[in-house]
């Protein structure tokens, strides 16, 4: 009998046997724009929350507490989102 | 070498012909035979010409390839002949069936068969069916003169299998009126 | 139904593949009915309407969506069933591969019909050798009879846990599909006793434990994947034998790899699939009767390939046509010459093997077609010279 591949055994079929592995992947290092948030200028819309792909806006008792850099990847999809008149998201150079 | 009853079957769709081998089979069946009942499907319209098969034989059958060279022919549709090839194929002790009102030594002639030693038979079957079930359908009857000219299957068995497996498909009207038809068959079919 | 002394009745291949079905009882049936197939899925429709199984059955608008839906109730945990014919099995496609590489075992009977163009309604094996790579096991049937007892062990092959793979049962359309031949059927208790409840590895609905379906794998793993798909398939084989050996025990009527007539001190042998080795049979008896040395073998299972089993039993022969009722269009004969020709290789008497392709789009293949093959091979075995490698037949 032919013997085993060297990755070792496999999860039938390539399912991802159970749930929440996405935390453990770290997706932070793609991020070329860091999202920065002004808490003086935040009104706790959570708009950012919702819309954030990644669900890497932090919260807490309804508040914007910032951001899991662990997994944001930089889309800055919450800085677009942040209301007009709020404006509390910047992204800045990841480099900078 | 393989030792069949082979018939072939012409009619044209709708005409019941594809039932006809179907309850042949099974009627042959239900006598122990091992048997086989074929369409052979062209333009799948009403009124196109189509055939449709039996082999019955005391054992297992392995052929899987169309019957070309049947023993007993049944035409349901008498202006099928000269249109398709209805004696195609046939041996010189071959048996017709034929659905007309023209007596059978017409039919010989028609089919070209004259001076030859095939059987030739004739029967009314669609006015057979209008007069018993309704409305045309030459099927039944043909069975029904079948059991009277050969011996592939008793008429009581044809009645037998009807009403035992058709009971739940069809109205006692329907059965009743099927039975009728191949009994009338039966005593009416005639050859030259 | 009409029942004989013997316990047989009369059924077409399409009514008693529909009542195998009816008798396994599936979760899930997405169905596009498609000529030669529609009558099973008409009759199994028929028994939902009726209410004798509690089948979820799934009306969709393409065979895509069918292979789709059957994709995802099975990675739900629902035992999966389908049927399906030439077009619809090729618009499948992509779907198919998707199954299998999901390790999905969903059983699909395919009645065997040409692909257009031209369009032809009528048998070839042209669709289900499309998708004999596509990681399905295929079990091919040559009566009625085999084809019921084909789907009934489908569903333990598929589902046994050394395989889970998709699996493909096929018949020829028309010649099997729509004639009526004597069956016997096993009792309702009995099927069901004999393929068991279906425990899913994974299942989507099982909340309990979620997973994923259908994640990305990159280079770093994608091979390994595809390595245990194919040990599973190789692993089938033996599944295939053992549950056709125990189906005969249970049921009287056993199955192996393939079927061998009159092979043992055969010089010449033709092997073929399905419904066209019945009539091949009666061509070997007719030559036997003469005195002469000739065979057939039939393929029951063609994937996996069984090549060790089959290369043994030819090995004996002298020469070999192996018939294709499908051309692979690749210059060189048909899929099932060019791997009885492969199994072969390693055999010490590599026997002379040609290709005949033959009955293409339901062209009649008759006892005397078989007759002209054995005493083309008849030359080859006294000369030892294959005059003609390939060509087609009842052209």
């Amino acid at each position: 009998m032919e013997k085993e591949s060297k990755g070792g055994k496999q999860p039938l079929g390539g399912v991802i046997p159970k749930g929440g592995t996405a935390d453990d992947y770290s997706t932070g290092g793609w991020r070329k724009l860091r999202p920065v948030v002004d808490n003086t200028k935040c009104t706790n819309c959570l708009i950012c929350w919702v819309m954030c792909p990644d669900s890497a806006v932090i919260t807490k008792d309804g508040k914007m507490m910032g951001f899991d850099l662990e997994h944001c990847k930089g889309c800055g999809i919450c800085a677009v989102e942040c209301p007009d008149k709020v404006k509390a998201i910047k992204m800045e150079e990841e480099a900078d | 070498m393989e030792n069949y009853i082979e018939v072939r079957w012409h009619g044209r769709a709708q005409q019941g012909v594809v039932t006809a081998a179907k309850l042949l089979g099974e009627s042959c069946l239900i006598s122990g035979k091992y048997v086989q009942a074929f369409p052979e499907f062209g333009p799948e319209r009403m009124g196109a010409p189509v055939r449709a098969y039996n082999r019955i034989s005391s054992d297992p059958i392995r052929l899987h390839c169309q019957v070309t060279e049947p023993r007993y022919v049944l035409i349901a549709d008498p202006t099928l002949i000269g249109v398709v090839g209805v004696t195609d194929g046939t041996p010189a002790d071959a048996v017709f069936i034929v659905n007309t009102a023209k007596p059978a030594a017409q039919m010989r002639e028609e089919l070209g068969l004259k001076g030859k030693g095939a059987r030739v038979y004739t029967l009314d079957a669609s006015k057979i069916s209008l007069e018993t079930i309704g409305r045309v359908m030459p099927n039944t009857p043909l069975l029904g003169a079948l059991a009277k000219v050969t011996d592939i299957i008793p008429l009581d068995a044809l009645i037998a299998n009807f009403k035992e497996n058709y009971a739940k498909k069809f109205s006692d009207k329907v059965i009743e009126g099927n039975v009728s038809a191949m009994k009338r068959a039966f005593e009416e079919v005639k050859g030259d | 139904m009409a029942i004989t002394t013997k316990g047989q009745i009369g059924l077409t291949g399409n009514t008693a593949i529909a009542y195998a079905m009816k008798q396994i009882n599936p979760d899930v049936c997405p169905a596009y009915p498609i000529t030669p197939s529609t009558g099973i899925i008409e009759d199994f429709a028929g028994f939902v309407a009726d209410g004798e199984v509690d089948t979820e059955m799934i009306t969709v608008e393409s065979e895509h969506s069918a292979m789709s839906a059957c994709i995802g109730a099975e990675a739900a945990g629902a035992r999966v069933m389908t049927a399906t014919s030439s077009q619809g099995l090729a618009l499948m496609w992509e779907m198919l591969y998707i199954a299998s590489g999901m390790r999905l075992p969903i059983v699909l009977t395919n009645v065997n019909r040409a692909l257009s163009a031209p369009i032809n309604i009528h048998c070839d094996h042209s669709d289900s050798m499309g998708a004999r790579d596509a990681g399905w096991v295929q079990l091919y049937s040559e009566t009625v009879q085999e084809a019921y007892d084909n789907l009934i062990q489908a569903i333990r092959i598929a589902e046994h846990t050394d395989v889970l793979l998709p699996t493909m049962v096929c018949l020829d359309g028309f010649i099997t599909s729509h004639a009526i031949e004597n069956i016997s059927l096993i009792s309702d208790a009995d099927v069901k006793g004999f393929i068991g409840a279906y425990k899913p590895a994974h299942a989507l609905l099982d909340v309990e434990h979620p997973i994923t379906y259908g994640a990305m794998s990159l280079p770093d793993n994608y091979i390994e994947f595809k390595h245990e798909q194919s040990r599973a398939m190789a692993r089938s084989k033996a599944v295939v034998s053992a549950i056709g050996a125990e189906f005969g025990k249970k049921f009287g009527r056993s199955y192996g790899l393939f079927d061998a007539y009159r092979l043992e001190d055969a010089d010449s042998v033709i092997v073929i699939l399905n419904s066209a080795a019945g009539t091949t049979k009666v061509a070997v008896d007719e030559l036997r009767a003469q005195g002469k040395k000739v065979g057939m073998l039939r393929p029951r299972l063609f994937r996996p390939f069984p090549f060790e089993e089959l290369a043994k039993a030819l090995s004996g022969a002298k020469a070999i046509a192996v018939l294709d009722r499908v051309d692979s269009m690749n210059g060189f004969g048909g899929p099932l010459f060019n791997e009885i020709r492969s199994a072969l290789y390693e055999t010490d008497s590599r026997p002379k093997v040609m290709s005949r392709i033959y009955g293409l789009g339901g062209r009649d293949y008759k006892v005397k077609d078989a007759l002209g093959v054995y005493d083309e091979l008849g030359k080859v075995v006294s000369t030892g010279k294959v005059e003609t490698l390939q060509k087609y037949i009842t052209l």
